[in-house]
């Protein structure tokens, strides 16, 4: 389906009769056919939210709440470097043993009453989710925020076939209320306000109070009151998955509103769609996941409802449950070695949160419904947009190589290493891009490197070993040296840095001058121009 | 060739490439499994507490029959109507009646209807296992625990959790669950919340707004 609302800064579509509460919400991105790339390269789209300030400051502040919550809930845990361990190394196993896996996961879902189906790509789910919701005569469906249904575009095809899903998470919600794409994997609605959501609703809600405020608890009521009913009569709920368990045929979905519940037991009918790669082996694996992803995620001990089901339970919750189980380029990623750790994603946000990048261009720039650090390691794996003419392909220079987001990540995926590595991929169409895109990620960066401290812990994550050869030499630095190490090889760098050199040989604390670390920082971009 | 055999060809193909001969090692499972004190012990209860009061559930310790039938009681304060699985112990079913209220039974094969659920205040039921660390209690379906939708459509849930049952780490309280694996299964910490307008939480969206824990034994 094309979107022709769409409407840019200051130019609304509607008249001010037919939306009288805008509350500065409009939005300026349009509902794409592709949801993994919306045609825009990552410099157009950066240019484009860099220039709103409004999202910009809704974004910071929103980023900085949620990062301090999660910092506070992983200092809690004394073991959360060793979960972190138990988790990739879980995933690792998965991604090995997958096909296995799958096959046992099926073998399970089925001896307990599911019905399992296959899908190559997108169109394929997105048409085996159509059909078994036409086979029950209906066209209307409520569904649970998913990144898997996001990634098909699937609430823009089954409108096409002429039915209606309503998205039923909050944030969720209010993107869809306002034909706006989401801007996060976790709050999708990050980068709106409370009163552009006091505007979305009184706009396109339909039913919500005349008198509505924009306290967080009365728009959270009026959604309360807008969903009950499409809950209590639904008959049929999609939803995606946060983890399979191969062993038992298990599926699960961890939220906080009880949406996810809504819709996962009072529903006849369930359909679940599920990326090939959100397996774990073992029932005992959950343990560990149950432990990073809420607080990883939301900066929770543990997210207020997980569900967890198998098959269908005669007499309580959907009497039919279907899964679908979809590739949709994840065997693409699957045969890098390097990039395929992207497959271990458990989209808990934390890289976008803690990105300088993300926090400046917002989750729009990316083009794709996964944004930040990961999107820019996953998006151009799973279309293999790797060449010129696709906007994807610009997307691993989107960063700073800070190495922030590497830290974060519950699951230990080298985010740093993979972009670096996707780089040289791209390395014919490198001369073009690479100075747009370093301004944008340079300015960015700003803040974290004139600070020495944090930008000593940021560069923890990209250690000069990574890009060493196996000949000893470096082959490809990363922006912007490589424009440099493209023609000519360079020789090992010293095992320490300047600043680690410096810390050692200089107890008495005095730091290298911060000054001469910036001068060549500008002087390193100026050049590159 | 069908999506299937499509899917996993193409997949074995991918890892016969990417693997490189790195090998599945056994899973690091360093971290905590099991605490250092005692499930029910005084310390691991008093953890619990505090995390449920955390998420604003209201708790009553119990320690004596009487004490949980009056911990019922005191939780579901003015609710009128309340539903209770078939299998919730019979002097549950009676505290839960007091008051006058009307005490409806619910089953998996003789269940009330939505629509009527929506019209009841509370629902009492059992649970199989708490974990103090996190503050979650879970559920898995069992005669005394009912089916998933009745502690999901009432606005509030009594429930009550056997001391003895609070785990203090996760993987303890997975072991319990992991008995029985393929059981209908819902983990509760605290009641309904979003984060979803400016990171502000707000409690009760769409499952039950309040949370009330008797502590058992
Ligand atoms: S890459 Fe890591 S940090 Fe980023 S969303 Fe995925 S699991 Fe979270």
């Amino acid at each position: 389906m094309t979107q022709t609302s769409q409407t840019f800064l200051g130019m609304p579509a509607a008249s001010p009769e037919e939306q009288p509460h805008t509350g500065g919400w409009r939005t300026n991105v349009e509902v794409p056919q592709d949801t993994l790339r919306w045609g825009h390269t990552f410099p157009e789209g950066a240019h484009k939210t860099l220039a709103n300030t409004q999202m910009r400051r809704n974004l910071g502040h929103a980023t900085r709440t949620i990062r301090n919550k999660r910092q506070l809930r992983v200092d809690e845990m004394p073991d959360w470097e060793d979960l972190r361990e138990a988790a990739e190394a879980v995933k690792f196993e998965v991604a090995s043993r997958l096909p296995e896996l799958l096959e046992q996961f099926e073998a399970n879902v089925t001896a307990h009453g599911g019905i399992v189906h296959w899908a190559r790509d997108a169109a394929e789910a997105n048409r085996i989710v159509a059909d078994i919701i036409k086979s029950k005569g209906i066209d209307d469906v409520v569904k649970v925020k998913s990144m898997a249904t996001q990634e098909t575009n699937l609430n823009e095809y089954l409108a096409d076939e002429g039915i209606t899903a309503h998205e039923t998470d909050l944030a969720e919600m209010i993107v869809q209320l306002a034909d706006d794409m989401p801007s996060h994997i976790v709050v999708p609605a990050i980068h709106r306000n409370r009163s552009e959501v006091r505007g979305i609703f009184l706009d396109r809600m339909g039913d919500a109070p005349e008198d509505l405020s924009d306290k967080p608890e009365e728009l959270a009521g009026a959604a309360r009151a807008h969903l009950r009913r499409k809950f209590l009569h639904a008959s049929v709920a999609i939803s995606g998955t946060n983890m399979g368990i191969a062993e038992t045929g298990t599926v699960s979905i961890f939220e906080s509103e009880g949406n996810g519940r809504m819709c996962l037991t009072l529903p006849d009918t369930l359909i679940t769609l599920m990326g090939i790669e959100k397996l774990v082996p073992r029932y005992q694996d959950a343990e560990i996941f149950a432990q990073l992803l809420p607080r990883s995620a939301t900066g929770e001990r543990m997210n207020p409802y997980t569900s967890m089901w198998t098959g269908v339970t005669p007499g309580d919750g959907p009497q039919e449950f279907h899964l679908i189980l979809m590739d949709n380029g994840r065997t693409k990623v699957l045969t890098d070695p390097i990039g395929r750790q992207a497959l271990a994603c458990i989209r808990c946000g934390s890289c976008m949160n803690i990105c300088p990048v993300y926090q400046h261009t917002g989750g729009h720039a990316y083009g794709s419904v996964y944004p930040g650090p990961i999107g820019s390691i996953l998006t151009p794996q799973l279309t293999q947009g790797l060449a010129d003419d696709d906007p994807v392909h610009t997307l691993p220079f989107a960063s700073s190589l800070c190495g922030a987001c590497a830290e974060v990540c519950p699951v230990k995926i080298d985010i740093p290493t993979i972009l670096i590595h996707l780089r040289a991929r791209s390395v014919d169409v490198k001369r073009r891009l690479v100075p747009d895109m370093w301004d944008v990620a340079m300015n960015a960066a700003t803040p974290v490197m004139s600070n020495g401290k944090a930008w000593l812990a940021a560069t923890e994550g990209v250690k000069a070993t990574r890009l060493i050869g196996r000949d000893g030499r470096i082959g490809a630095l990363p922006f912007p040296a490589s424009l440099w190490t493209r023609s000519r090889d360079l020789p090992v760098a010293p095992k320490e840095s300047l600043r680690q050199w410096w810390k050692r040989t200089h107890p008495e604390g005095i730091t290298p001058a911060r000054s001469g670390l910036g001068a060549a920082q500008s002087t390193a971009t100026k050049e590159n121009r | 060739m069908d999506a299937k055999t499509a899917i996993l060809a193409r997949a074995r193909e991918a890892i016969s490439r990417s693997q490189q001969g790195r090998p599945v090692r056994d899973i690091p499972r360093n971290y905590l499994r099991v605490g250092t004190d005692a499930p029910g012990s005084q310390p691991v209860v008093a953890d619990m507490v505090e995390k449920l009061e955390d998420y604003s559930a209201k708790v009553v310790r119990a320690p004596k029959d009487a004490a949980i039938l009056d911990g019922i009681d005191e939780l579901l304060g003015d609710a009128r109507s309340v539903v209770v699985p078939a299998g919730l112990p019979q002097a549950y079913k009676e505290a839960a009646a007091r008051r006058g209220r009307t005490v409806r039974e619910d089953s998996r094969q003789e269940p009330i209807p939505t629509l009527e659920l929506d019209q009841i205040d509370a629902v009492v039921t059992c649970s199989r296992v708490g974990i103090s660390m996190s503050g979650t209690i879970c559920l898995d379906g069992e005669p005394d625990q009912g089916r998933r939708a009745i502690t999901l459509v009432p606005d509030k849930h009594v429930v009550v959790l056997e001391r003895e049952m609070i785990m203090p780490t996760v993987p303890q309280a997975v072991d319990v669950l992991g008995q029985n694996p393929t059981r209908p299964t819902t983990w509760i910490a605290g009641g309904s919340a979003t984060s979803d307008i400016e990171l502000v939480r707000v409690n009760g969206v769409h499952g039950p707004r309040n949370l009330g824990v008797v502590i058992a034994h």
